[in-house]
């Protein structure tokens, strides 16, 4: 059961006459229906191609929000062996809105740490849509020193609305929290690599991933500030989302132009909810690859190399 | 004609600019209600006389209270690229930057000085919140940084009065990116041995708490500030529920342990003065009102080398320093 977003209702409408068509025919066998059927299909490549052809920066939000997107664990899953989840934040709770644990990739021991929406309504609740609180940050803080003290790489996967904003997280430092995510990323000596799959929301993503190399998929975001949140500061109205999100720059091409983004990971047409393993495989192969720019550099070249990347980001605009 | 009322009429408007002459010579205080006196406000740093609220204060007054003898030098700011989204809203970013400009007198939202706090030499960062709500943008990044490296440079303590609503949205992902940026000049000092204070003002939330507002070595806040990472709205509008009194204000946070202390304004310096020379090991203050920095002796500047330390090593600028 595919999950059709809004601009995709066509699609969806033409998908399902298709599928239709090919539920009487298996009723019916006498039914010719299946030249019709291809045509429809062929509709629909056709439409599908026009969709993602050219996605607008709102469209790529919703895509970068899919439900059916690979979500965190499914990567973990998929990519890593030996996944050993590692828990808490030895200070108040665990945070199941941030995965983390050690790892093998392709045999190397590593840490890998992520934001976890959930898949269904259960899973969802539990993962508080991805929004972590302090103990989330705490708990990847401890991860991140963990790796840093036996020298293992860190991956992180971000995909976040952004930090919770909640009481309780307030009270005990959401704030703190994700400064010193922040500066525990940058003061690793040990190599770190970052991928926006989903959603990058403000500061709750940037306490992943500042990394030393950071890379995107196609249709993800990283931003300031969510496209519907800007439009009612200064639009004064949360229906002009689609001017926010165009005019905030939070598209991966985007954010690679203005050098925030490393490396951008193609996304097939149709994006990463409808070819999940493919788009699963390819963040591995990326995240291998980014891994292997770093090899041979050590611990104060790695803290150098980050420190550089971020003091000279924003000294070009976008030069159009 | 057009001469006089071309030339000669605005010339003399702005040698007589009106920002000297208070539209209104009495201001209401948003706490309490009672009229104050501009002058006799000012005089008391912007705290109400009856009911101890403080209000904004712009970093060039703060700087003249805190400065001895109001004395300071700006840091100069790397400019950063201008508009660097070619953002627009329902007004143009550049717009809204002149027209911030315009009505503040100020070049962007952070002010960075050098000079002496009780004969204390440090270096000293503000945020403004009237320029667009302090908020953090590439130039504030780079105030910031400026600030940091001029303090390691000279190795003095640095100290930053937050107040921003947050990351300037115009500037999108780059003014996020201050978030890690800063962040690296913090550990800079950091590796250097120098101090830094945080001293948090009404308000400070969003990604400047997130990041160089809740990394200081100390955190002092001013009685009452708004301090979180959230905005109150947001949160209630989240949870559903009233939040209680007095939520995300810095006596607040220092019952949960976020802050080291709320002081009061009046008594800030003193206590900045005396955290700072603990810090760097410098004798204990002078106490009183010291006027502008004169070249005396007892001044930590210029140290005669003992004989016996300038033969120990070519380190001559390290041992002066301790010697502070």
């Amino acid at each position: 059961m595919t999950n059709y977003l809004e601009f995709e209702k066509p699609l969806a409408e033409i998908e399902g006459k298709a599928e239709e068509l090919r539920a009487m025919a298996r009723a019916n066998p006498e039914m010719k229906v299946e030249d019709e059927a291809r045509g429809l299909d062929a509709k629909a490549a056709a439409l599908l191609a026009d969709l993602y052809g050219d996605l607008s920066a709102w469209r790529k939000c919703q895509v970068a929000r899919h439900p059916d997107r690979p979500h965190c664990k499914d990567y973990i899953e998929a990519l890593f062996s030996e996944y050993t989840p590692l828990a808490g934040d030895r200070n108040f709770a665990d945070d199941h809105a941030v995965m983390g644990g050690m790892a093998r990739l392709e045999g190397r021991p590593v840490v890998v740490i992520g934001h976890e929406k959930g898949h269904d309504t259960k899973t969802r609740i539990e993962r508080n849509f991805g929004m972590a609180r302090p103990e989330g940050y705490r708990k990847a803080i401890r991860l991140m020193d963990l790796a840093d003290r036996f020298n293992l790489p860190v991956v992180t996967l971000v995909d976040t609305p952004g930090a919770y904003p909640g009481k309780g997280a307030e009270e005990r430092g959401q704030s703190e929290a994700i400064a010193r995510s922040t500066e525990k990323c940058l003061s690793l000596g040990v190599p770190m690599v970052s991928v926006v799959i989903g959603e990058g929301g403000s500061g709750g993503a940037v306490a992943f991933a500042s990394s030393n190399r950071l890379a995107m998929l196609e249709h993800s975001i990283y931003s300031v500030i969510s496209p519907e949140g800007c439009a009612s500061i200064l639009w004064k109205d949360a229906e002009k989302m689609r001017e926010a999100a165009e005019a905030l720059r939070l598209t991966a091409q985007d954010l690679k132009q203005l050098g925030i983004c490393d490396h951008i990971i193609r996304e097939p047409l149709g994006g990463a909810q409808r070819h999940r393993a493919e788009v699963i495989k390819s963040v591995g192969n990326a995240v291998q690859s980014l891994l292997k720019d770093l090899e041979g550099k050590g611990r104060k070249q790695l803290r150098a190399d980050r420190r550089e990347k971020f003091l000279k980001m924003g000294s070009k605009g976008l030069a159009a | 004609m057009n001469w006089i009322s071309n030339y000669v009429r605005p010339k003399i408007n702005s040698l007589f600019s009106r920002r000297e002459v208070p539209e209104n010579l009495w201001k209401k205080c948003p706490e309490c209600g009672s009229m104050l006196f501009h002058r006799e406000l000012s005089d008391n740093l912007n705290v109400c006389t009856s009911c101890d609220h403080h209000m904004q204060l712009t970093p060039r007054e703060r700087f003249t209270a805190l400065f001895d003898g109001g004395i300071f030098t700006e840091v100069k700011v790397p400019e950063p690229v201008a508009d660097p989204l070619q953002f627009r809203d329902q007004k143009r970013y550049p717009d809204r930057l002149k027209a911030a400009q315009r009505a503040t007198g100020e070049h962007e939202a952070m002010l960075v000085a050098e000079g002496e706090m009780g004969r204390t030499p440090v270096v000293a960062a503000a945020q403004d919140f009237s320029f667009i709500g302090g908020s953090m943008s590439m130039y504030v990044g780079n105030a910031f940084i400026a600030g940091a490296e001029r303090a390691v440079k000279l190795k003095r303590p640095y100290i930053v009065f937050s107040a921003a609503g947050g990351a300037r949205m115009q500037e999108g992902i780059l003014a996020l990116m201050q978030m890690p940026r800063t962040t690296v000049a913090i550990q800079m000092l950091k590796e250097a041995g120098l101090p830094y204070i945080v001293v948090l003002t009404h308000p400070t939330t969003g990604g400047v708490t997130a990041s160089y507002a809740m990394l200081g070595d100390i955190h002092i806040a001013e009685p009452n500030a708004l301090i979180g990472f959230a905005g109150t709205r947001v949160i209630e509008q989240t949870i559903r529920e009233q939040l209680p009194e007095g939520f995300q204000r810095a006596e607040y946070l220092l019952d949960h342990g976020m802050l080291d202390r709320v002081t009061h304004r009046k008594k800030m310096k003193e206590e900045l003065v005396s955290l700072c020379r603990m810090l760097m090991k410098m004798e204990p203050p002078v106490v009183g009102d010291l006027p502008a920095p004169p070249s005396e002796p007892e001044l930590p500047a210029p140290a005669q080398p003992e004989p016996s330390q300038a033969a120990a090593g070519d380190e001559a600028a390290p041992m002066e320093e301790q010697k502070k």
